[in-house]
């Protein structure tokens, strides 16, 4: 740990800052309020904790070197192992730092909590009385994401577009795997998941063509799971809600169930118009309305379930994988709790022999017990019930 | 890209010929290679005749010392394997920009990093932080063996046979692509179709037989073979961290097994615990795993700490600074280890108080950590430092470690967990943790009681090369990892759009040839230390003016460890008998007691490979066979009486009447 090695170290610095310098860390500089308040968080914790890390390091090295064995003259105290005082501080230096620490992030986490409302645009501009939050609700597929915006009835693939100092609301969730939403330089990531809904509030306060994608693994197509995020003023983002008007197609069930097969790297695509309930049936997982909706399982399960007799409405068939094989798929049916036929060809798996005795009216007990959940309340989240 | 079969033979299950990777020209060469190195190896051992005594004297020891030193040689040899996939991924990533799709076609890249992750920390760190326990704890405390000898075997050839399950996949099969936790439903059967995920599954759980078995031995070990004197606050420090991280394994490595149980009957009986369906949660999957996961993290570094705790006592020629503040730091790193786990994903949209609860609670773990840090800073302070290799690793991880600390700290902030969760910044620091933290810390370790173990020391030259060609080989790898980070790349990606980031890929890349330097010239120190072993022999028993018992015996200590157990009066009892003037005792031999060694252990982990391989392949007959098999042979062992033997005094008197005058020699 010689001056040359010091020598060494500044010198290797020096490329590295220019390196740096020509290299764009959105993270560090961000175009949307909550990402900037998070890169403040960044910077405000990092230097908190530097107080007592560089003095570590420095104390390492000064030690090392002038208690070398070869310096004679240093002292040599071999039997020196205890003192209070010093212990006292070397965990009190520590816990001082955490406790400012925990009282940021206990502060900041329940300040930049992705389902909090925003309350700002950014530091200096409240949000006006008149805006309503723009609305997006962003399903994560295999491998591409597909965005409904329900306010305009429009839905687009892999392109995100959103109007600088509106209040965006995002509602997340996923065909298959769990991937997780990330536009650096807009806000935090949240995860996407099958079966669950995830919230994300930001807003976006400069114009440009910034870089979305999937931060969570998700399978073979995963490095191609990228988006452009546009940040646009009100008439771009007006045209560009025209532009989607002009493709002159419905996404509806069909058409959904077309889009979710796997696929890489796939072109932007717009609709003009989506199938009412789309999203909320993608949320359930009954877009084959074949399938029980996920709301409607967890308010049967709620009210004590079907009993033996749900197994009866198991459905099983074959399902042809990307790989060409086919595997049996089972799943919940909707018979009874949907007025839709089931679809044809599909078979109800085992079906049990009546219960003995317990439940003579058997079906009108199922009908209470599936009786359809209405409320939004019952929707699947990946949040506790608050 | 093994396409599945679409129906299963009985005899073979879904094995086919397809299976094997003869599209593959990277694995054809691999498998080439190892064939043609593995018949050299098995040929030169025919013909010098040691199948005999590799079997007698290693294969079916009960010796603590052979089996650490066995779990050492497994974890070197893994650590090749586990490295092999790091340089391929590095490659990968600094060429692939840019519309360049690279050498590795995703299938096999995603398998290439989920293999390194479960290689490094199941087969490179845990078999090396377990053998160095396995053979420093016994020692330390002044014990004969391990409570469960048999046990100890056992659990060895466990842990190996998860390693030859993961080794196999790379020639039959494929490997999971979904990463080193297996989150479903990426791991489902019908997101993953494959074996992949049942290798993994099956190598985890035979593994973790090993491990766990090996975490009740050495916690009996400890709380009940120390020697006369040494009461709890008299422990060797790394004895301390040896058993806290046991009682984790002890307490930990169950939800494992548990939820590893549970994915495998969504996978093969198509129950609903993880799947989207029928009301399964993936999210109970993942607080799971992390139940394990961030306990495990804990399992590794604790002994690390143990070790430079040793190390900078011994080199500093001092007394650890502040022995109650480290035991008791260690103490509350155990506890709070399990109030964690949820930082690991913040990002999954728990509420606020939740994600803030387990944030704080992740940064108080930094208090003891950072007293820790000081102790070791202060034993430093008026000492009289000797800069052998493994006081280098150790002043590189001080100065190392706490930069990952710090970064992981800034990660338990939620907010900022945000915007880098899952990015590079995350890898960079766990790396700076487990390369700067666990990884120096075993080679400190391994440098450090080599010569107990084998009776010379290592040569310090190439010791010296390995450690700075790993030190900044580290910082040139993994701090454009932070920079990645922050400029929002995230992990796992095969291929990138931006060109402005291969430059920082390309540094990272020559941070692992850098690396990839630091093992060969750690080989080559093995190498050149067992040539130029006569110069560098230990002889006294204590080459390092040590501290604790280990060092009162031979270099390498006999069968029996101890002619008779040491009686402890103070902390350092090796440190303190010297001071007081200690007369290695000459006479009065009696014989000693010692267990038998066995075939059981290897021929039952050999039987669970073959059950596991039948498991992953669907071969049902196979696995009722291997199973029915496996509780025959257990049934047969509980038959064998001849289970122990006494040393006879004369070949006592022998061994250290040889001792005597080679350290008589020594001294002329």
């Amino acid at each position: 740990m010689g001056p040359p090695v010091r020598a060494f170290k500044l010198l290797a610095l020096l490329p590295l800052s220019l390196l740096l310098a020509g290299c764009e860390m959105v993270v560090m500089n961000p175009s949307g309020d909550i990402a900037v308040r998070q890169r403040d968080l960044i910077l405000v914790s990092t230097a908190l904790m530097l107080l007592i890390i560089i003095p570590v390091i420095a104390l390492t090295l000064l030690f090392a070197w002038r208690y070398r064995a070869s310096n004679k003259e240093a002292k040599y105290d071999p039997d020196w192992h205890h003192s209070t005082s010093l212990e006292v501080v070397i965990w009190a230096a520590p816990l001082v730092i955490i406790i400012a620490l925990g009282a940021i992030t206990w502060v900041s986490t329940h300040l930049l909590d992705p389902y909090r409302p925003l309350e700002r645009l950014d530091a200096n501009r409240a949000i006006p009385e008149n805006v309503k939050p723009l609305e997006v609700q962003a399903v994560a597929l295999d491998w591409k994401w597909l965005f409904f915006y329900p306010e305009y009835g429009v839905a687009t693939v892999n392109e995100l577009a959103a109007p600088v100092d509106r209040p965006i609301t995002f509602k997340l969730t996923s065909s298959t795997v769990m991937n997780s939403f990330y536009v650096p330089a807009l806000a935090g990531m949240i995860y996407a998941m099958p079966g669950m809904e995830t919230k994300l509030h930001a807003v976006i306060n400069k114009a440009g063509d910034y870089e979305g994608f999937s931060a969570n693994y998700s399978g073979a197509g995963f490095s191609n799971m990228r988006f452009r995020f546009h940040g646009l003023d009100d008439a771009g983002f007006d045209a560009w809600i025209a532009k989607a008007k002009e493709a002159n197609a419905t996404l509806d069930r069909a058409g959904y169930t077309e889009l979710e097969q796997p696929s890489i790297a796939d072109p932007v695509k717009r609709w003009s118009a989506v199938e009412d309930g789309l999203y909320d049936a993608v949320l359930n997982r009954c877009v084959d309305r074949a399938k029980m909706c996920v709301k409607d399982m967890m308010a049967a399960d709620k009210r004590g379930g079907g009993g033996r007799e749900g197994v009866n409405n198991v459905i099983a068939f074959e399902q042809t994988r990307p790989d060409g094989t086919t595997a049996k798929k089972r799943f919940v049916s909707a018979v009874s709790c949907t007025t839709d036929a089931p679809r044809d060809g599909l078979t109800v798996e085992a079906p049990l022999p009546a219960p003995l005795g317990r439940r003579a009216d058997a079906s009108s007990t199922t009908a209470v017990a599936f009786a359809r959940a209405e409320d939004t309340s019952e929707r699947p989240s990946a949040r506790s019930p608050e | 890209m093994t396409p599945a079969p679409t129906s299963e033979s009985v005899l073979f299950g879904k094995l086919t010929f397809a299976a094997l990777p003869f599209h593959e020209p990277i694995l054809i060469a691999t498998f080439a290679a190892v064939a043609i190195g593995g018949v050299g190896v098995l040929g030169a051992m025919t013909y010098y005749r040691v199948w005999g005594v590799l079997w007698r004297d290693w294969l079916t020891s009960i010796d603590h010392k052979k089996i650490g030193i066995m779990y050492v040689v497994l974890g070197l040899i893994m650590l090749l394997r586990g490295f092999a996939d790091a340089v391929m991924m590095r490659i990968q990533q600094a060429i692939a920009h840019g519309g360049a799709e690279g050498y590795l076609p995703p299938h096999h890249y995603d398998q290439i990093f989920t293999a390194h992750g479960v290689i490094m920390i199941f087969f490179v760190a845990m078999p090396l932080v377990t053998g160095l326990m396995n053979y420093v704890v016994p020692l330390q405390i002044g014990a004969r063996d391990v409570a469960f000898p048999f046990l100890n075997n056992f659990s060895f050839w466990m842990t190996a046979g998860g390693a030859i399950l993961v080794m196999a996949s790379l020639f039959i099969g494929e490997f999971a692509a979904t990463g080193w936790l297996a989150y479903p439903p990426l791991s489902g059967i019908h997101a993953s179709p494959g074996v992949g995920v049942d290798y993994y599954i099956w190598a985890l759980q035979i593994a973790g037989v090993g491990t766990l078995l090996s975490g009740v031995n050495l916690v009996a070990t400890i709380v009940k073979m120390r020697a006369p004197g040494m009461t709890m606050m008299r422990m060797p420090v790394f004895t301390w961290t040896a058993l806290c991280t046991n009682v984790l394994i002890v307490a930990a490595f169950p939800v494992l097994t548990a939820v590893l149980a549970l994915l495998s009957l969504d996978r093969y009986v198509g129950t609903a615990f993880f799947t989207n369906d029928f009301g399964g949660s993936a999210m109970m999957y993942v607080n799971l795993i992390w139940i394990w996961g961030h306990p495990e993290v804990y399992i590794l570094i604790l002994p690390a700490f143990g070790i430079f705790s040793e190390v900078v006592s011994t080199y500093c020629g001092k007394r650890l600074f502040g022995y109650a503040s480290m035991v008791y730091a260690t103490v509350v790193i155990t506890i709070l280890s399990y109030l964690v786990w949820l930082h690991h994903f913040f990002t999954m949209g728990s509420g606020a108080s939740v994600n803030s609860f387990f944030g704080i609670t992740t940064m108080i773990i930094s208090i003891p950590t950072g007293a820790k840090i000081f102790n070791w800073l202060f034993t430093m302070y008026r000492g009289r430092i000797r800069f052998d290799v493994p006081m280098l690793w150790t002043i590189s991880f001080m100065v190392t470690f706490v930069i990952g600390g710090m970064t992981g700290v800034l990660l338990a902030v939620p907010p900022a967990d945000f915007v880098l969760h899952n990015s590079l910044f995350l890898i960079a620091h766990f790396h700076n943790v487990i390369i700067g933290g666990v990884l120096f810390g075993l080679f400190a370790g391994i440098t450090y009681w080599f010569p107990k173990a084998f009776g010379f020391k290592l040569d310090p030259f190439w010791g010296k090369v390995s450690f700075w060609c790993w030190t900044i080989g580290f910082y040139i790898a993994f701090m454009p990892l932070y920079v990645l980070g922050l400029m929002g790349v995230t992990r796992r990606m095969s291929k990138f759009e931006d060109p402005s980031l291969q430059i920082w890929f390309v540094i990272a890349a020559l941070g692992a040839a850098l690396i990839a330097a630091g093992i060969a010239a750690f080989l080559w120190q093995l190498f050149v230390s067992f040539q130029k072993r006569e110069s560098l022999l230990d002889v006294t028993g204590d080459p390092w003016d040590g501290r604790t018992l280990e060092w009162s015996t031979s270099s390498p200590p006999p069968a029996y460890n101890f002619a008779f157990t040491p009686v402890v009066h103070d902390l350092d009892a090796w440190h303190d008998m010297k001071k007081r003037g200690y007369v290695r005792p000459t006479e009065g031999f009696i014989p000693i007691h010692m267990p038998k060694n066995t075939w059981a252990g290897i021929v039952l982990a050999g039987i669970s490979v073959v059950c596991g391989f039948a498991l992953v392949w669907h071969i049902w007959w196979l696995v009722a066979a291997s199973f029915a098999l496996l509780l025959a042979t257990v049934i047969l062992h509980t038959f064998n009486y001849a289970r122990d033997f006494h040393i006879p005094a004369s070949e006592v008197i022998e061994t250290e009447r040889a001792r005597t005058r080679l350290l008589a020699s020594a001294k002329a």
